[in-house]
């Protein structure tokens, strides 16, 4: 009974984080964002033509680049926000694997998609 | 016995939840939620981006997409997971005003969000750009789509817990309640996360 009570204590009563933790995850989050929606403008919209040289070495690792980007944004929140990093270790183990399944499936859309148009939709409008 | 059911709203929330696993069972059963719904969205992503290009027919993504707008939503929806922990911070520190005031603000963020997508919606379609126009239109609406309507149930489920914040039926006793919708809601936040930049920003860096 002790045991039990403790454990379930353990499951939900911890503190997450300070509101100062927050406010700093909140800012990274920003700066993320502003960070993704400058690298497109660079590349591909307004600034593109004053920034000549280094748009075009940096457009062929546009896509590399934003997902590097997104990826630490979905880490900040699910870590903090979502308190993974503060909560028993099973609950990450879950969404891990999710995720992994997720990439799974992903991949297996792709390879599926990329089969058939090799096969039946070759150079063709689809 | 009759005085403990009656008193029912007051006693701890987690003296209701014994499981043999450690864990509470309904922040499991959110967990596992979320868990397969990483899975849906994995789906229509991938459908998206597969199915992107081919608008042979009606506007493609660079002739309805808008860069302003739809960062401007973006930017609402990290605001609304700050204010939602935040919210959470003062539900868990019995801090009523802290918790109905963060609580509001990610109330009214939810709601300015799914504003946006009618407007972006509705926009598109006056564009030219409707649900079965070609298969990017179709794949677009049915992610954005779906995401719209999650964003539209957290905003529903928040604002219950509001009405409730507001009668003070939220101690810090029953802030589980809190957590388990902010779970939704910044897993609803980390889908758009990958959304904006796979879906908007790199289908107009093509």
């Amino acid at each position: 009974m002790t045991s039990d009570t403790a454990i379930v204590h353990d499951a939900h009563d911890i503190p997450h984080a300070s509101a100062g933790k927050y406010v700093q995850i909140a800012s990274v989050l920003f700066v993320l964002t502003a960070l993704e929606v400058l690298l497109y403008e660079v590349c591909f919209g307004h600034l593109r033509a004053s920034t000549g040289s280094f748009s075009a070495s940096l457009a062929p690792h546009f896509v590399s680049v934003l997902l590097i980007l997104s990826a630490m944004k979905f880490w900040f929140v699910a870590m903090f926000y979502m308190h993974l990093k503060f909560d028993i270790k099973i609950l990450s183990w879950l969404f891990g694997f999710s995720l992994m399944i997720a990439f799974v499936v992903i991949c297996a859309l792709f390879v599926l998609f990329t089969y058939n148009r090799t096969l039946w939709w070759w150079n063709k409008p689809w | 016995m009759t005085a403990a059911v009656l008193d029912h709203d007051s006693a701890p929330a987690h003296e209701e939840h014994h499981t043999s696993l450690p864990v509470n069972s309904r922040k499991l059963a959110i967990w596992t939620f979320i868990g397969s719904e990483c899975l849906f969205f994995a789906s229509l992503i991938t459908t998206f981006v597969i199915y992107r290009d081919s608008h042979a027919k009606g506007p493609g993504p660079k002739d309805v997409f808008g860069v302003p707008l739809v960062t401007s939503g973006t930017a609402v929806l990290l605001f609304s997971s700050f204010f939602v922990v935040m919210a959470l911070n003062g539900a868990q520190q019995g801090n009523r005003k802290k918790l109905l005031t963060w609580l509001s603000l990610t109330v009214l963020c939810g709601m300015f969000f799914v504003g946006m997508q009618v407007y972006e919606f509705t926009h598109f379609v006056h564009e030219g750009m409707g649900y079965t126009t070609n298969l990017f239109a179709s794949s677009f609406f049915t992610l954005t789509g779906f995401h719209g309507t999650h964003v539209a149930i957290g905003t529903l489920w928040l604002g219950t817990l509001l009405k409730d914040a507001y009668k003070g039926r939220i101690p810090p006793s029953k802030a589980l309640n809190l957590e388990i919708a902010a779970l939704y809601w910044h897993f609803v936040d980390v889908v758009w996360i990958i959304i904006f930049p796979v879906v908007y920003l790199m289908s107009l860096g093509r």
